[in-house]
């Protein structure tokens, strides 16, 4: 259970990155699940020059692959999105899918293709709490995931960036006719997206700790499938979802069924989305013509 | 007979032509060549899914590997019954390879029928993921399946794949999906495309629409598979991955939605790409992603899309 929630954890950090893009600007972000993975490659360059098992020391590392992946994020946005914005979303998906592909590689050219084994960022250690054994790494990924959710809250309600982005994600024409900079939201939404895999990133290779260039991808389609499980464009849903797939998948793989447990979330995802179209928190609309 | 007749007619001389001379062409050509027929029929099935019809499917791969899996089985399997222990006739040879085909593409239309009735109610995004999640769930299923090799695949498989088969493969493909969407009832498939608010208001049953559109994709994404199939003599899970899928996709958006000439041309360069940045191995794949990219940036309407009408953008 404490497995699952920490995966789901993580999910839910890949997966509110895919959402707010969504939510913005209407398309699915494919190379998000390659910043996720140049975050943990991140944490892995700069835990080299802080010293291991040592709280700030990890806290350095997590914050630094997130400013580095915000800063790619932004970068990423700008050169290949921006030229694209109003072409229909397809050729952005594909866009998308080009630049995932581009990370990839360009990984696998600079990291090597083999995979690294991962330091141990935080001190480790095992707590015991009435017979439920918890890993620090663990606490770690619950404690950083319930802290981003909470700053993330606190930047999308109550700060003007945070308004300005649901403005966007409501009607952009009608935000930039308000004197909203839609360019600078954009920018913005994909800077904290990024940010949120690159701590995604940095946590899942402190749990698992061997760390490849497409090691991205696996995570990234099931934190993508969470985030629409949730509803897609839905912040709550993102966290939610991605809980809940950890959940059931950290159970599967338990079970004798273990084999089975990739297809597990696309499963739960069909028979979620035939009974509830727009996702467990979405709300469906209707088309008028 | 009508054009489209006489070239698929034409295409077919020119198949068992190309046959003919295979012997004096170098053989690695020849791979290359197979490869571009079979992503032709890929991408040009696929086509008539995702740019006749409009609707977004991922699975592709799934698909292909459901007919890739089936007719190695029925030659596998099934042959050596059928044709007793000498091997039989090289008629009896092709017979069973041609039944084979059309036995994987049969069996990869029914998963597609299985795929297309509950998801194709979905729309854009939704479908998208849902047709990913099925080629996922095919997968990871036959990779748990035994009698087909599981996650080794399946090997030893006897190579009929030559160029004709392929490319008269690829001919029918575009000549059915031509004449499937010139037709009265393959008009309904560009009406659900146009809007599909106003093709049910006159009357059309869209989901019907989708759902045809996404068994004949399906079908001959299954031939295409056993052609594969036949043609590498081995197969496993892996090769049909999502990333498969994606690049059947890439040739659809690269060549035009909806064009098919656009997306078999789209299909043999992207063939030809990898193989021409072969020289710059290490780099190959950065630059076919980055190529990817820039080319949606610079012709967004599609590579070899040239009515492209402005003024309706």
């Amino acid at each position: 259970m404490i497995n699952g929630i920490s995966l789901g954890a993580i999910f839910a950090l890949i997966a509110l990155g895919y959402t707010m893009v969504y939510g913005v600007l209407r398309f699915i972000n494919f190379a998000h699940s390659d910043v996720f993975m140049v975050g943990a490659y991140a944490g892995y360059f700069i835990g080299q020059h802080v010293p291991e098992h040592t709280v700030w020391g990890g806290t350095l590392a997590l914050v630094g692959s997130m400013a580095v992946c915000a800063l790619l994020g932004i970068l990423m946005e700008r050169l290949a999105y921006r030229p694209l914005r109003g072409a229909p979303t397809l050729n952005v998906l594909i866009t998308a899918i080009g630049m995932s592909l581009l990370l990839q590689n360009l990984g696998q050219y600079f990291f090597g293709a083999t995979p690294r084994p991962y330091p141990e960022l935080f001190p480790v250690a095992n707590y015991a709490f009435g017979g439920l054994v918890v890993s620090s790494s663990q606490l770690a990924v619950i404690g950083v995931t319930a802290g981003l959710l909470v700053v993330l809250r606190f930047v999308v309600l109550k700060t003007k960036i945070g308004t300005a982005m649901r403005a966007v994600s409501l009607n952009p024409k009608a935000a930039s006719l308000v004197g909203i900079n839609i360019n600078v939201v954009i920018s913005f939404t994909f800077g904290l997206g990024s940010a949120l895999a690159a701590a995604g990133g940095v946590l899942y290779a402190l749990n698992y700790p061997s760390i490849d260039p497409l090691m991205g991808v696996l995570p990234g389609l099931k934190a993508f499938v969470a985030a629409v499980l949730g509803g897609i464009g839905n912040i709550p849903g993102a966290a939610l979802g991605g809980l809940l797939l950890g959940v059931v998948e950290t159970f599967v793989n338990g079970s004798e069924w273990s084999t089975y447990k990739d297809a597990i979330a696309f499963a739960v995802l069909i028979v979620i989305l035939l009974f509830r179209p727009a996702g467990l928190l979405g709300k469906s609309t209707v088309e008028k013509v | 007979m009508p054009r489209p007749h006489l070239a698929l007619l034409a295409a077919l001389l020119a198949a068992s032509g190309v046959f003919a001379l295979s012997d004096r062409i170098d053989p690695y050509y020849l791979d290359v060549l197979v490869g571009i027929g079979i992503n032709i029929i890929l991408a040009v099935s696929l086509n008539l899914v995702n740019g006749y019809t409009g609707q977004f499917s991922l699975g592709h791969a799934g698909f292909m590997s459901v007919g890739a899996y089936l007719s190695a089985a029925v030659t596998l399997f099934l042959g050596p019954q059928l044709l007793g222990a000498g091997g039989g006739t090289a008629l009896a040879q092709n017979a069973l390879f041609l039944a084979a085909l059309v036995a994987g593409g049969l069996s990869a239309a029914f998963a597609g029928l299985l795929v297309g009735v509950p998801s194709l109610r979905l729309k854009g995004d939704y479908l998208a993921l849902v047709t990913l999640g099925f080629g996922e769930i095919i997968r990871v299923l036959i990779q748990n399946f035994e009698p087909l090799g599981g996650a080794l695949g399946l090997n030893g498989i006897p190579a009929s794949t030559n160029i004709f088969w392929v490319l008269a493969g690829a001919a029918l493909t575009v000549f059915t999906v031509t004449c499937l969407v010139r037709s009265t009832y393959g008009r309904g498939f560009l009406a659900v495309k146009d809007d599909e608010i106003a093709a049910e208001a006159v009357g059309l049953d869209t989901t019907r629409y989708k759902i045809v559109a996404f068994v004949v994709g399906a079908f001959f994404a299954g031939i295409a598979g056993g052609l594969y199939g036949h043609f590498k003599q081995t197969i496993s899970p892996g090769g049909f991955d999502f990333n498969r899928s994606i690049e059947i996709v890439v040739m659809v958006i690269l060549g035009g939605m909806g064009n098919t000439v656009g997306v078999v041309l789209a299909a043999i360069l992207l063939t030809l790409l990898p193989e021409v940045l072969r020289p710059v191995a290490e780099y190959r794949m950065i630059l076919y992603s980055f190529l990817l990219i820039v080319l949606m940036i610079a012709r967004p309407q599609g590579l070899f899309n040239f009515r492209f009408d402005k003024s309706k953008s």
